[in-house]
């Protein structure tokens, strides 16, 4: 799978209550989210972001509150993935079991600007930026992780655990249930 | 070579591995069976919906699925009313024995461990990231995203990557009016917010051997501030004395011998088991980290020359002392929350709005941080303090502390608070600023209109 789209730049510790602000978490609609995504910081995103957009971001992304609200805002407002030099890790956590694809590359966060375009393979890992032409290699997601990736998130990957496995510890597999 | 505190819980956890030679490292990734599942009326809508998408019909044990609503509650506005009500009848409809509502509910991290829900040596998880508050009692707290939880409500177990442990020891004699909340602060400017990126802190030294519960509580509250994915301390006498402290039916613990936390040692109401068959199955040689563990990072820090500390905008590494705070005018202090809501928080403050009274350009907000908490404090007469100073107190709610209600900020405005964040935009209006510190600043503050340390009021 490719993604190719437009970079919205951010510096390092970009928190979750900057992702989303904490006085629109009485909704949880990706859709409603996503209209405040980024709000505090940068005014401009939720009215400019495109679908297939590419957030670019420095240490720590997503740090702060458990919130999934926060993946779920930034996948709302259509953006493809997220670059950071490193990222919080219930945020990571998080973006993984809701579908939005994330990458750890400090070499392309270095070099990329606002408004550059970049191709991403996330199977292969590989990041491209269209305006200098450079290339950048990610190390790949361990095999258990690209698992639930596979499986569409965590919960089509548990769902389907639940259904070939009798073992697991669950209320489905209670014996006297 | 020896675990960390971290390792051995974890290890002690990992589902399938019946027996005791279940080994884990840094680094590997394991599927480890929970004791304990959190959630709250911001989180637990999207666990449920998430939850109902598994095709599971019950929770794996409505006795470790536990939900408070503290975050918007008692209920701000209709939509908050809504994801109430979402989480309310989920509660009922699934037989939760642990479900919290108003007028019985508290800060969750304060409430759990008061209603004796957490006990050493279990792995929580709740969707809240200061779950990693309960590393206090010995236990692998954390705090995951809605869909975690979902999973976990509906299986018992998550999958984690087991964390490196970076070891903090605290020497040296502590300041007056220097406590937990002073020595985290101090950590984290040290560190840094991602510090302790995806790895487990373990608070040592002679310094929290002597720390109450309450510091305790409030130092592993903010592990997640450097990044953390867990703060710990090992078990002690300090950790049995509150458990045995603890007046709840399910656990019901006469003493703790020094020795072992086996059945010999304890006495349990008649009928009541609840969290104290986990505790009879644990050791405290399972509660403690091996001599010869093996640390990501060892920190040492002389507590001596630490003053009492100031989160300053817009991140809680931005510390300084407070006697280089300058001269910040303030609008609002918020004395309560996860982090410094407990009866130990609302005595320094307390003690020092007692005969004194919150500035006349100043809103002081007291929220003890569960009923018991309140009741506690009412009995000894901090309520009346508080009011007589001029203070308002709450019901127990997170409300201020992440901009919800109670206490939101206009655009300008400074707020001091004894709570765990100070991102832009944090407590209200983008505009505003938050400068964390701990109860006893805080309650000076409140009188000297400024931020200010208590020995200069």
């Amino acid at each position: 799978m490719t993604i190719e789209g437009t970079v919205w730049k951010y510096g390092d510790n970009v928190d979750t209550d900057v992702i989303i602000p904490a006085r629109y978490l009485n909704v949880s609609t990706p859709e409603e989210l996503a209209r405040h995504c980024m709000e505090d910081i940068d005014a401009e995103f939720a009215g400019a972001v495109q679908p297939g957009d590419i957030i670019v971001a420095g240490e720590n992304f997503g740090c702060g509150s458990s919130r999934e609200h926060a993946p779920l805002a930034i996948k709302g407002a259509g953006v493809a993935c997220v670059v950071a030099r490193s990222f919080a890790r219930i945020f990571y956590r998080n973006s993984i079991n809701v579908g939005l694809p994330i990458l750890e590359c400090p070499e392309a966060v270095e070099e990329t600007e606002k408004g550059d375009r970049l191709t991403v393979d996330l199977e292969a890992g590989i990041i491209t930026n269209l305006r200098t032409g450079r290339i950048y290699r990610t190390s790949p997601f361990p095999a258990f992780i690209m698992e639930i990736i596979q499986a569409g998130g965590l919960v089509p990957y548990t769902r389907k655990r639940l259904e070939e496995q009798s073992g697991y510890r669950s209320a489905m597999v209670r014996p006297d249930e | 070579m020896g675990h960390t505190l971290a390792e051995k819980i974890i290890a002690a956890h990992v589902a399938g591995g019946e027996g005791d030679d279940a080994e884990v490292w840094p680094g590997d990734l394991v599927e480890v069976a929970v004791d304990v599942v959190l959630s709250n009326d911001i989180t637990a809508p999207i666990a449920i919906r998430e939850f109902e998408k598994l095709g599971v019909e019950r929770v794996f044990d409505p006795d470790r699925v536990v939900m408070v609503a503290d975050h918007f509650a008692p209920n701000k506005d209709i939509k908050s009313a809504e994801q109430c009500a979402c989480m309310r009848r989920f509660a009922r409809a699934q037989g939760l024995l642990h479900y919290f509502d108003v007028g019985r509910m508290g800060i969750e991290h304060v409430l759990l461990p008061e209603q004796g829900l957490v006990v050493p040596g279990d792995v929580v998880v709740g969707a809240d990231s200061h779950t990693c508050t309960y590393g206090a009692l010995g236990a692998f707290a954390t705090g995951q995203g809605s869909t975690d939880i979902a999973v976990a409500m509906a299986t018992g177990c998550i999958w984690m990557r087991v964390p490196e442990t970076i070891r903090v020891v605290y020497h040296g004699q502590l300041q007056p009016w220097v406590g937990g909340k002073d020595l985290i602060l101090y950590t984290i400017g040290q560190i840094g917010v991602s510090g302790a990126l995806y790895k487990a802190i373990e608070f040592a030294g002679p310094v929290v051997d002597g720390l109450s519960m309450a510091g305790r509580f409030t130092m592993a509250n903010m592990a997640i501030e450097a990044g953390g994915k867990a703060g710990l301390f090992a078990v002690d006498e300090t950790t049995r004395a509150y458990l045995a402290s603890l007046q709840v039916a399910s656990l019901q613990v006469a003493s703790l011998q020094e020795a072992s936390l086996q059945v010999a040692s304890l006495q349990v109401a008649s009928g009541q088991v609840g969290r104290l068959a986990d505790l009879q199955t644990r050791t405290l040689a399972d509660l403690l980290p091996d001599d010869d563990a093996a640390y990501a990072q060892v920190i040492e820090i002389d507590v001596g020359e630490i003053e009492p500390q100031v989160a300053f905008p817009h991140l809680p590494e931005n510390v300084r002392p407070v006697s280089q705070a300058g001269d910040v005018r303030i609008d609002q202090v918020v004395i309560g929350s996860c982090t410094n809501g407990r009866l130990e928080d609302l005595r320094v403050a307390a003690e020092v709005l007692r005969g004194r009274r919150v500035h006349p350009d100043v809103r002081c907000i007291v929220i003890p941080g569960s009923q018991q908490v309140y009741l506690d404090a009412l009995r000894e007469g901090l309520i009346e303090a508080f009011v007589e100073a001029g203070a308002a107190v709450s019901t127990p709610t997170c409300g201020p502390c992440l901009g919800g209600h109670m206490g939101v900020l206009a655009a300008g405005e400074r707020a001091v608070s004894t709570t765990n964040r100070n991102f832009r935009g944090r407590m209200g209006h983008p505009e505003s600023e938050v400068y964390l510190v701990g109860p006893a600043v805080a309650a000076a503050s409140a009188v000297a209109g400024r931020i200010a340390h208590p020995r200069d009021l």
